[in-house]
Protein backbone atom coordinates (compact mmCIF):
# COMPACT_ATOMS: atom_id res chain seq x y z
CA UNK A 1 0.00 0.00 0.00
CA UNK A 2 2.82 2.45 0.83
CA UNK A 3 4.52 2.25 -2.59
CA UNK A 4 1.09 2.73 -4.17
CA UNK A 5 0.52 5.89 -2.12
CA UNK A 6 4.02 7.08 -2.94
CA UNK A 7 3.37 6.72 -6.65
CA UNK A 8 6.32 4.39 -7.06
CA UNK A 9 4.59 1.41 -8.65
CA UNK A 10 4.65 0.47 -12.32
CA UNK A 11 1.50 0.97 -14.41
CA UNK A 12 0.70 -2.73 -14.21
CA UNK A 13 1.13 -2.76 -10.44
CA UNK A 14 -1.05 0.34 -10.10
CA UNK A 15 -3.78 -1.35 -12.12
CA UNK A 16 -3.56 -4.41 -9.92
CA UNK A 17 -3.71 -2.33 -6.74
CA UNK A 18 -6.70 -0.35 -8.02
CA UNK A 19 -8.54 -3.54 -8.89
CA UNK A 20 -7.90 -4.87 -5.41
CA UNK A 21 -9.05 -1.64 -3.75
CA UNK A 22 -12.32 -1.81 -5.67
CA UNK A 23 -12.98 -5.31 -4.38
CA UNK A 24 -11.61 -5.16 -0.86
CA UNK A 25 -13.40 -2.72 1.40
CA UNK A 26 -10.94 -3.30 4.25
CA UNK A 27 -7.98 -2.19 2.12
CA UNK A 28 -10.00 0.62 0.55
CA UNK A 29 -10.84 1.99 3.97
CA UNK A 30 -7.21 1.71 5.07
CA UNK A 31 -6.06 3.35 1.87
CA UNK A 32 -8.30 6.36 2.38
CA UNK A 33 -7.23 6.65 5.97
CA UNK A 34 -3.52 6.52 5.02
CA UNK A 35 -4.03 9.08 2.31
CA UNK A 36 -5.81 11.48 4.61
CA UNK A 37 -3.32 10.92 7.42
CA UNK A 38 -0.42 11.72 5.16
CA UNK A 39 -2.05 14.90 3.91
CA UNK A 40 -2.97 15.85 7.47
CA UNK A 41 0.62 15.39 8.68
CA UNK A 42 1.99 17.35 5.75
CA UNK A 43 -0.29 20.30 6.40
CA UNK A 44 0.11 20.16 10.19
CA UNK A 45 3.91 20.35 10.11
CA UNK A 46 4.15 22.97 7.36
CA UNK A 47 5.57 26.15 8.70
CA UNK A 48 5.93 29.08 6.32
CA UNK A 49 9.27 30.80 5.94
CA UNK A 50 9.60 34.17 7.63
CA UNK A 51 9.60 37.26 5.37
CA UNK A 52 12.94 38.22 6.97
CA UNK A 53 14.59 35.04 5.72
CA UNK A 54 13.08 35.59 2.30
CA UNK A 55 14.64 39.05 2.20
CA UNK A 56 17.99 37.67 3.34
CA UNK A 57 17.96 35.03 0.63
CA UNK A 58 17.03 37.55 -2.05
CA UNK A 59 19.99 39.66 -0.91
CA UNK A 60 22.36 36.77 -1.69
CA UNK A 61 21.73 37.18 -5.41
CA UNK A 62 24.60 38.36 -7.54
CA UNK A 63 24.13 42.11 -8.08
CA UNK A 64 23.26 43.00 -11.65
CA UNK A 65 26.00 45.17 -13.06
CA UNK B 1 47.59 39.33 -19.46
CA UNK B 2 48.60 40.40 -22.91
CA UNK B 3 45.18 41.32 -24.20
CA UNK B 4 43.80 44.59 -23.01
CA UNK B 5 40.29 44.72 -24.47
CA UNK B 6 38.03 41.68 -24.34
CA UNK B 7 36.98 40.31 -27.70
CA UNK B 8 33.36 40.39 -28.83
CA UNK B 9 33.33 36.64 -28.34
CA UNK B 10 34.36 37.01 -24.71
CA UNK B 11 31.83 39.72 -24.08
CA UNK B 12 29.08 37.61 -25.52
CA UNK B 13 30.13 34.60 -23.49
CA UNK B 14 30.21 36.64 -20.31
CA UNK B 15 26.79 38.09 -20.99
CA UNK B 16 25.45 34.61 -21.63
CA UNK B 17 26.89 33.34 -18.40
CA UNK B 18 25.50 36.28 -16.47
CA UNK B 19 22.04 35.53 -17.84
CA UNK B 20 22.33 31.85 -16.96
CA UNK B 21 23.39 32.80 -13.47
CA UNK B 22 20.48 35.17 -12.95
CA UNK B 23 18.09 32.52 -14.20
CA UNK B 24 19.60 29.95 -11.84
CA UNK B 25 19.35 32.24 -8.85
CA UNK B 26 15.76 33.20 -9.60
CA UNK B 27 14.71 29.58 -10.04
CA UNK B 28 16.45 28.58 -6.83
CA UNK B 29 14.79 31.41 -4.91
CA UNK B 30 11.37 30.39 -6.19
CA UNK B 31 11.91 27.06 -4.46
CA UNK B 32 12.94 28.58 -1.14
CA UNK B 33 9.54 28.11 0.54
CA UNK B 34 9.60 24.41 -0.26
CA UNK B 35 13.24 24.08 0.78
CA UNK B 36 12.50 25.80 4.08
CA UNK B 37 9.47 23.64 4.79
CA UNK B 38 11.61 20.51 4.53
CA UNK B 39 14.55 22.06 6.41
CA UNK B 40 12.32 23.11 9.26
CA UNK B 41 11.39 19.50 9.96
CA UNK B 42 14.92 18.15 9.54
CA UNK B 43 16.24 20.22 12.43
CA UNK B 44 14.95 21.04 15.88
CA UNK B 45 14.47 24.79 15.87
CA UNK B 46 13.36 27.57 13.56
CA UNK B 47 16.68 29.37 14.00
CA UNK B 48 18.62 26.30 12.91
CA UNK B 49 16.38 25.84 9.90
CA UNK B 50 16.81 29.48 8.87
CA UNK B 51 20.61 29.25 9.26
CA UNK B 52 20.69 26.05 7.28
CA UNK B 53 18.59 27.44 4.43
CA UNK B 54 20.70 30.61 4.28
CA UNK B 55 23.93 28.59 4.17
CA UNK B 56 22.41 26.35 1.52
CA UNK B 57 21.66 29.29 -0.74
CA UNK B 58 25.10 30.80 -0.14
CA UNK B 59 26.72 27.56 -1.17
CA UNK B 60 24.32 26.98 -4.07
CA UNK B 61 24.94 30.44 -5.49
CA UNK B 62 28.71 29.87 -5.25
CA UNK B 63 28.51 26.40 -6.82
CA UNK B 64 25.79 27.18 -9.38
CA UNK B 65 27.93 25.98 -12.31
CA UNK B 66 27.87 22.46 -10.86
CA UNK B 67 24.11 22.26 -11.32
CA UNK B 68 23.06 20.48 -14.53
CA UNK B 69 20.22 22.48 -16.12
CA UNK B 70 17.14 20.38 -16.71
CA UNK B 71 17.71 18.21 -13.64
CA UNK B 72 15.81 18.53 -10.37
CA UNK B 73 16.93 21.80 -8.80
CA UNK B 74 14.90 21.28 -5.64
CA UNK B 75 16.62 17.92 -5.04
CA UNK B 76 19.99 19.53 -5.76
CA UNK B 77 19.34 22.24 -3.15
CA UNK B 78 18.18 19.67 -0.62
CA UNK B 79 21.33 17.64 -1.24
CA UNK B 80 23.42 20.67 -0.30
CA UNK B 81 21.23 21.32 2.71
CA UNK B 82 21.45 17.73 3.91
CA UNK B 83 25.24 17.73 3.60
CA UNK B 84 25.46 21.00 5.51
CA UNK B 85 23.22 19.55 8.16
CA UNK B 86 25.50 16.52 8.51
CA UNK B 87 28.55 18.83 8.67
CA UNK B 88 26.93 20.69 11.52
CA UNK B 89 26.96 17.38 13.33
CA UNK B 90 23.28 17.77 14.00
CA UNK B 91 24.10 19.86 17.01
CA UNK B 92 21.28 20.80 19.36
CA UNK B 93 19.05 18.31 17.70
CA UNK B 94 16.83 16.03 19.55
CA UNK B 95 18.25 12.57 19.51
CA UNK B 96 15.61 10.54 21.22
CA UNK B 97 16.10 6.92 22.11
CA UNK B 98 15.10 4.62 19.32
CA UNK B 99 11.52 3.73 19.99
CA UNK B 100 11.07 0.05 20.51
CA UNK B 101 8.24 -1.16 18.39
CA UNK B 102 6.00 -4.09 18.71
CA UNK B 103 6.32 -5.13 15.10
CA UNK B 104 3.06 -7.01 15.15
CA UNK B 105 1.07 -4.00 16.27
CA UNK B 106 3.02 -2.00 13.70
CA UNK B 107 1.23 -0.36 10.85
CA UNK B 108 -2.35 -0.70 11.98
CA UNK B 109 -1.70 0.66 15.41
CA UNK B 110 -2.83 4.22 14.83
CA UNK B 111 -5.61 3.18 12.54
CA UNK B 112 -7.00 0.74 15.06
CA UNK B 113 -6.61 3.08 17.96
CA UNK B 114 -8.34 5.99 16.24
CA UNK B 115 -10.83 3.87 14.41
CA UNK B 116 -11.92 2.10 17.56
CA UNK B 117 -13.11 5.40 18.95
CA UNK B 118 -15.45 6.04 16.07
CA UNK B 119 -18.93 4.63 15.76
CA UNK B 120 -19.08 1.83 13.22
CA UNK B 121 -21.88 3.50 11.30
CA UNK B 122 -20.82 6.36 9.05
CA UNK B 123 -17.49 7.09 10.70
CA UNK B 124 -16.48 10.69 10.30
CA UNK B 125 -12.83 10.03 9.61
CA UNK B 126 -11.87 13.64 9.07
CA UNK B 127 -12.87 14.22 12.66
CA UNK B 128 -10.78 11.26 13.73
CA UNK B 129 -7.68 12.92 12.38
CA UNK B 130 -8.62 16.22 13.92
CA UNK B 131 -8.19 14.62 17.31
CA UNK B 132 -4.51 15.07 16.64
CA UNK B 133 -3.54 18.66 17.37
CA UNK B 134 -1.06 20.37 15.10
CA UNK B 135 1.48 20.57 17.92
CA UNK B 136 1.18 16.89 18.67
CA UNK B 137 1.87 16.04 15.02
CA UNK B 138 4.97 18.27 15.01
CA UNK B 139 6.09 16.66 18.25
CA UNK B 140 5.42 13.14 17.02
CA UNK B 141 7.51 13.77 13.90
CA UNK B 142 10.34 15.41 15.85
CA UNK B 143 10.51 12.36 18.09
CA UNK B 144 11.23 10.01 15.20
CA UNK B 145 14.98 9.18 15.30
CA UNK B 146 16.74 11.31 12.70
CA UNK B 147 17.80 8.58 10.24
CA UNK B 148 14.19 7.58 9.80
CA UNK B 149 12.82 11.08 10.12
CA UNK B 150 15.00 12.45 7.30
CA UNK B 151 13.44 10.00 4.86
CA UNK B 152 9.90 10.56 6.11
CA UNK B 153 10.39 14.33 5.84
CA UNK B 154 11.77 14.12 2.30
CA UNK B 155 9.11 11.74 0.98
CA UNK B 156 6.02 12.67 2.99
CA UNK B 157 6.60 16.38 3.56
CA UNK B 158 8.86 17.24 0.63
CA UNK B 159 7.06 14.83 -1.70
CA UNK B 160 10.30 13.60 -3.19
CA UNK B 161 10.43 10.29 -5.05
CA UNK B 162 12.33 7.37 -3.53
CA UNK B 163 15.05 7.94 -6.14
CA UNK B 164 15.42 11.64 -5.30
CA UNK B 165 15.47 10.91 -1.57
CA UNK B 166 18.15 8.27 -2.17
CA UNK B 167 20.26 10.77 -4.08
CA UNK B 168 19.77 13.55 -1.54
CA UNK B 169 20.77 11.32 1.36
CA UNK B 170 23.39 9.41 -0.65
CA UNK B 171 21.97 6.01 0.31
CA UNK B 172 20.57 3.16 -1.84
CA UNK B 173 16.87 3.21 -2.73
CA UNK B 174 16.34 0.04 -0.70
CA UNK B 175 17.59 1.90 2.36
CA UNK B 176 15.17 4.75 1.65
CA UNK B 177 12.29 2.30 1.45
CA UNK B 178 13.14 0.42 4.63
CA UNK B 179 13.80 3.60 6.61
CA UNK B 180 10.60 5.11 5.28
CA UNK B 181 8.62 2.08 6.31
CA UNK B 182 10.08 2.06 9.78
CA UNK B 183 9.97 5.85 10.14
CA UNK B 184 6.29 5.97 9.27
CA UNK B 185 5.57 3.23 11.77
CA UNK B 186 7.36 5.10 14.53
CA UNK B 187 5.52 8.28 13.53
CA UNK B 188 2.18 6.49 13.71
CA UNK B 189 3.06 4.97 17.04
CA UNK B 190 3.96 8.45 18.34
CA UNK B 191 0.73 9.88 16.94
CA UNK B 192 -1.31 7.11 18.48
CA UNK B 193 0.37 7.76 21.82
CA UNK B 194 -0.62 11.40 21.69
CA UNK B 195 -4.07 10.95 20.18
CA UNK B 196 -6.68 12.13 22.64
CA UNK B 197 -8.47 9.18 24.12
CA UNK B 198 -11.97 9.96 25.18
Amino acid sequence: MQPYLDGSLSDAEVAEAQKHLELCSWCAKRYHFEERLRRYVRVAVSEPMSPELKTKLAALRTPLT
Amino acid sequence: MSESAPSTEDTRRLAQEARARVRFEEEALELSDQVYRVARRLVGTREEAEDLVKQTYERAFRAWRQFTPGTNLRAWLLRILTNLNIDRGRRQQRTPQTTSLDTEAGDYFLYNKLESQVPEENPDEERVLERLSQDSVVEALADVPHNFRDVVVLVDIGEFSYADAAQILDVPIGTVMSRLHRGRRILKKNLADSAVVT
